[in-house]
């Protein structure tokens, strides 16, 4: 029995089209809500209900696309410094760690305090809390970038390590020297360490209020646009991506690889730890034991699915924003999980699709 | 076909063999014909088919159509392993050894006895009882990253004959010896035939097929143009021809040059290679611009970690200078400020970026200055503007400056690396085994382009393996042996003999 | 505190390592690196428990959660073997979603109690002085398997056929390929090997060693520590028991130190500040840490390493 023709899978010669990863991407979360979709019929759930709950959960009023904001800004946030990282090869998984030590650095502002809270203009205590914010995150990217470079010690261990290490400091601080009267959570941040929000301007435009869409989404589109500028146009992106592409090549033509796998884990963290630094400060405003739900891994997700591009990198991000959101009181509560790790598996596979390309081919007669 | 040898005397027929690559007719109805106990060349520039054709009678591809007889019997390879149980077996030009296992863990890899508890002592004694019966010396129980690479290739061989193997296919096996080590090599090859066995021998080196070949087939760009010829019946010359299509010169446009000041001098250098021994010891040369220095010497000498030295990626005590400015143990940057293009051996793993642009590749070096860079920034659009200049200049055949290099044939790549380096008009050109692996016309533009270089007043320092290549092209030749020079004489002084003797250690200038 | 108390808590615990580091211990030997162990002992945690419970039979359920780990190792095996991609980030797509996997379908087993596989005391062997009581009185049956499994697994890997030819592959598939050895179907093999290991682990959690479903919390981050055990045990599996049994005790160790008021005749900060419990519960992380840069160094004087075809996707004839 033979077919008139075969499937035959050979190397791509030239590039692919330009819109295939484009495709592969989009294809891959489609076909994530279709197995999630499955799998919620197995346990007895209505996958139709849930999907248009999401839709409304995350688009249905302007309340809603706020919220889908809030929770993209952190996400577009770690996704670039996990890209730039990812670009260079090197596997920082420990966004979620340099979150968290961003938080708490920029935290100590108001906690200490270290400045007169009432006094110092707003601009003046959020700048100074920016900084903390970055420079928390980047000494906490420092140490597995310099582990890295002068043990080669493996970052994505060391950074996952880190994780743990660096929600227990936060824990040890939160239960004990800036509790609130004893509760697992510091004392409310006073007004002046709070991001602007659009709720602020209540008395302006009535339709502001209850919206909590805060400054920090700005901080992400700026990164966005520097870190592009960065890349594409700056002799460190091109270090960098040489770095990535070919760590030997990239030795022979003189470029000092140690110093940028600090530099890139550096900014890196700092870009978490901003984050963090948004998060508490626009957010929940106050510093508690779980800020993050997972944001770190999220957004390696994100960088990966936006294929380190760092403009994609926002629209990504406001994706997963709306899953989140969506996903907030949907049960079960791993149905989050499961539906990124669906979707960053399938983009994977999808990978394949751009190196390599199935055709069909005639089987000739005189085939052995 | 009309070679009139009786059925019973043909080992191997291989009939209207097809087989394509990606973009490429590797095979083009090829046929192929190996009498019993005969030595038949198979003749071919780099990148002719012949590995591939033989690679497809090891089993390891398969061919689109055409047809294998093994002993007039038709067979069908799916994998090595088939055409080891048919005797066939093959001597890769890279080895294909587990450096971190033993020489008879290697022999007995894929076997199936012992089935499985591996009682290593015996099968110890076994192989180097089948070594010695063949004429070669080799310690079972030591692991493969302790040998030296001719005895690796002893190795190789004992694979083939542990297996039985009738018919021995042995791909370029001389690139790695020295000459005494491949008159050693001939005369393996003469006993085993004379035991019954056939041996393919696969080459592009003229000299060895007139040397040691009973039959020659020859292929061009996939298709034969010689199928089995008398080897007796034939010149050089008309191989050559057959082999490039066109009639070869044997000239080079090599013009008489007076050198002048020195550019590169190394004094007393001694380097340990990535296990921590000894590869360089207290080597001391000079360069002069305009003069190429060739450093003649097996692979693994040393070699390579001369040229990490100089260009900045090994560290090394003694001094390097490069116009009188020491550049050693600091960073390549320093090296390439002074002047320095380097060619380096591996284009691949360390002269390119695979997965990057000829534009991206080409700025490598000039990246961060004027015109393609200002402070911090860098202009694409100047980038392109270089790379397609130098596209055209140096002929580099590819779709456009935006396609990635690991897309490039190997000629093209190289012309990639040659362009970057020598368009920043060098003062000293680092070249390792810059024609290695490359067809006759690039082989010729890049040796030619080299020559050119010369008469720009660069100064050359060129390590190469094929000594012709190094005869032709250098004023003065330097041996290495063991990370030592043992001599260095004017190439017209030059007696191949001697270097011969020294490339083995088995001789030194009374220097 | 009680040394005997924390060696044989070391012993429980650690077989869960133990399990887990072999298992990709074995897999990064063929060549394949495997990040998504994590993931694959939470999927085995949970479809041991729920199975254990939903049929009343530890045994089915320690099988189901066997296998459950080495499912999720095929979907790696076949998107890192046969589609080549980047195996880090397969791996960490597995860690999430098997956590996804194993979060939704284990909605609603905590606090539920499932048959376990039982404690066991080794008749004879039990009766010698010290060793019998520490070694061989009621631990877990999965603890006695560990003790053969690991000298098993050296012995398979360093002086059986299959143990060469899994060497070979990871080391220079090439050569492996070009000998008749399948160089895929060892691949695919052994990562399975390493999911269904793992798979093993998670079960020895749930329904052996530290029995229960706690969501994510049931393997709170010790696959990454069996991960970063095998770099430490420069993929010896000796080594990685020795590592892990220490790692268990080091856990009973630290929850000693909580406890009394008095700490080696001093008072116990510990028991006065309850918040300094947190540092406490860094050092096995920080701990892991140190275990890499000891064990880089090391590779680096001896000149071992990882199998040199590791992270490596393998394709026949492929030029260099």
């Amino acid at each position: 029995m033979s077919l008139p023709f075969s499937l035959q899978v050979e190397k791509r010669l030239d590039e692919p089209p330009r819109w295939l990863p484009v495709a592969t991407s989009v294809g891959a979360i489609v076909l994530a809500f279709l197995i999630s979709g499955v799998i919620l019929l197995l346990i007895g759930g209505d996958p139709v209900k849930t999907f248009q709950y999401f839709y409304n959960a995350a688009f249905g009023s302007w309340g809603a696309l706020s919220d889908v904001i809030v929770k993209a800004t952190p996400l577009l946030l770690i996704g670039l410094g996990c890209g730039i990282a990812f670009r260079m090869k090197l596997w920082n998984i420990g966004a979620e760690g340099q979150f968290y030590i961003g938080a708490f650095c920029a935290s100590l502002v108001p906690l200490v305090p270290l400045m007169n809270m009432e006094t110092t203009p707003r601009a003046v205590v959020l700048l100074v809390m920016v900084l903390f914010g970055m420079i928390g995150g980047a000494l906490y990217g420092f140490i597995p970038g310099f582990l890295k470079a002068k043990f080669n010690v493996s970052e994505i261990i060391s950074t996952l390590m880190l994780n743990y290490v660096a929600v227990y400091w936060n824990n040890y601080w939160i239960y004990s020297t800036f509790s609130d009267a004893g509760f697992q959570m510091t004392p409310m941040f006073p007004k002046s360490a709070w991001l602007p929000r659009l709720a602020d301007l209540t008395q302006q435009n009535r339709a502001f209020s209850g919206i909590t869409l805060h400054l920090g989404v700005v901080f992400g589109l700026v990164a966005a646009v520097i870190l592009t500028h960065v890349i594409n146009h700056s002799r460190w992106g091109y270090e960098i991506t040489l770095i990535g592409d070919n760590p030997k090549a990239a030795e022979y033509a003189g470029i000092d690889i140690k110093r940028n796998i600090i530099l890139v884990f550096m900014l890196s963290g700092a870009l978490a730890g901003l984050a963090g630094m948004s998060e508490v400060s626009g957010v929940v405003h106050r510093l508690q034991e779980r800020i993050s739900t997972n944001y770190g891994f999220s957004g390696v997700i994100v960088a990966w699915l936006a294929k380190l591009n760092p403009l994609a990198t926002i629209l990504v991000s406001f994706l997963f924003g709306a899953l989140i959101v969506a996903g907030r009181e949907i049960q079960p509560s791993g149905l989050y999980f499961l539906i990124q790790g669906t979707i960053l598996f399938l983009v994977i596979s999808s990978d394949v699709l751009l190196r390599y390309r199935i055709r069909f081919v005639r089987t000739s007669s005189e085939a052995a | 076909m009309e070679h009139n040898i009786p059925e019973n005397q043909i080992a191997v027929e291989m009939r209207d063999i097809v087989l394509h690559f990606p973009g490429v007719v590797a095979n083009d109805h090829v046929n192929f014909t190996l009498k019993r106990g005969e030595i038949h060349a198979l003749l071919g520039e780099n990148g002719a088919g012949k590995s591939t054709l033989m690679n497809i009678l090891a089993g390891l591809y398969k061919p689109d159509s055409g047809m294998i007889l093994i002993n007039g019997e038709p067979v069908s390879f799916n994998s090595p392993r088939d055409a080891i149980a048919k005797g066939i077996g093959m001597v890769h030009q890279h080895f294909m050894l587990v450096p971190t296992l033993t020489v008879t863990e290697n022999v007995l890899l894929g076997l199936n006895e012992p089935r499985f508890l591996m009682n290593l002592p015996e099968y110890d004694r076994k192989v180097a009882e089948i070594a010695e019966s063949f004429g070669m010396k080799v310690d079972p129980t030591a692991k493969i990253w302790q040998l030296s690479v001719g005895e690796q290739q002893r190795v190789e061989i004992l694979k083939a004959l542990y297996r039985g193997a009738q018919i021995l296919i042995l791909d370029e096996p001389t690139a790695v010896l020295a000459p005494q080590e491949i008159q050693d090599l001939m005369k393996t090859m003469r006993l085993m035939v004379s035991e019954g066995k056939s041996i393919v021998f696969i080459t592009h080196k003229l000299n060895e097929v007139m040397q040691v070949a009973d039959r020659v087939t020859v292929l061009r760009k996939g298709k034969v143009t010689a199928d089995g010829i008398s080897v007796q019946d034939v010149t050089k010359e008309k191989l050559a021809e057959l082999m490039v299509g066109r009639k070869v010169l044997f000239q080079l446009n090599k013009k008489p040059h007076t050198p002048g000041k020195v550019v590169l001098e190394l004094q007393h250098v001694s380097a340990l290679n990535n296990r921590g021994l000894p590869a360089l010891k207290d080597v001391s040369l000079q360069v002069r611009e305009g003069e190429i220095l060739g450093i003649a010497g097996i692979a693994g000498n040393g070699q390579s970690e001369l040229a990490e030295v100089i260009t900045g990626l090994r560290a090394c005590e003694g001094q390097v200078l490069i116009n009188g400015k020491n550049v050693a143990n600091q960073s390549p940057k320093t090296a390439i400020k002074q002047g320095t293009a380097h060619i380096p051996e591996d284009r691949t793993g360390v002269g390119t970026a695979p997965n990057l642009a000829i534009t991206s590749n080409l700025i490598m070096k000039t990246y961060d200055s004027p015109p393609i860079s200002e402070n911090w920034h860098i202009s694409y659009s100047a980038a392109q503007e270089f790379a397609a200049n130098l596209k055209q200049q140096y002929e580099i055949q590819a779709p456009s400056v935006n396609t990635q290099v690991n897309k490039l044939s190997g000629g093209n790549l190289q012309k990639v690396i040659l362009a970057r380096e020598i368009s920043s008009e060098p003062r000293l050109i680092i070249a390792v085994q810059p024609t290695r692996g490359l067809d006759v016309g690039a082989i010729e533009a890049i040796q030619n382009l080299l020559l050119e270089q010369r008469e720009h007043n660069a100064a050359i320092l060129l390590i190469s393996e094929e000594l012709d290549e190094l005869l032709e092209l250098s004023d003065r030749i330097a041996v290495i042996y063991e990370g030592e020079l043992v001599g260095e004489f004017r190439t017209e002084e030059a007696d191949l003999n001697t270097i011969g003797l020294m490339m083995t250690g088995a001789l030194r200038s009374q220097v | 505190m009680n040394f005997e108390i924390i060696l044989r808590s070391g012993l429980s615990t650690g077989t869960i390592l133990i399990f887990a580091s072999i298992g990709e211990i074995l897999t990064e030997l063929s060549g394949i690196q495997n990040l998504g162990v994590e993931g694959m002992m939470l999927v085995g945690a949970m479809a041991a428990f729920k199975t254990s419970l939903a049929t009343g039979n530890p045994w089915i359920g320690l099988l189901v959660g066997i296998a459950a780990g080495g499912l999720l190792s095929l979907a790696h095996a076949v998107v890192t073997i046969h589609f080549q991609a980047d195996q880090v980030v397969s791996g960490l797509s597995l860690t999430f979603l098997g956590t996804g996997l194993a979060l939704v379908l284990g909605e609603g087993l905590t606090g539920q109690n499932a048959p376990l596989i039982p404690n066991v005391t080794i008749p004879l062997l039990s009766q010698i002085p010290w060793v019998g009581r520490v070694f061989f009185s009621d631990l877990n049956l999965l603890v006695y398997i560990g003790y053969l499994f690991i000298p098993l697994a050296w012995w398979y890997i360093n002086k059986t056929r299959p143990g060469l030819h899994l060497r070979a592959v990871g080391e220079k598939p090439a050569a492996a390929d070009s000998l008749g050895v399948n160089v895929y179907g060892t691949r695919y093999l052994y990562t399975f090997i390493g999911g269904c290991l793992a798979g093993l682990a998670g079960s020895s959690i749930s329904i052996a060693i530290s029995p229960g479903w706690y969501s994510s919390q049931t393997t709170s981050g010790q696959g990454w520590i069996a991960v970063a055990l095998v770099i430490f045990a420069q993929w010896n599996p000796l080594r990685a028991a020795l590592g892990g049994y220490l790692f268990g005790m080091l856990r009973r160790f630290m929850l000693d130190l909580q406890g009394p008021m008095l700490l080696f005749g001093a008072p116990n900060p510990f028991f006065y500040n309850h918040n300094l419990v947190f540092f406490l519960q860094m050092t096995p992380f920080l701990l892991t840490i140190i275990a890499l840069v000891w064990g880089s160094a090391a590779s680096r004087r001896q000149r071992i390493g990882a199998p040199a075809a590791l992270g490596v996707p393998y394709v026949r004839g492929e030029r260099d």
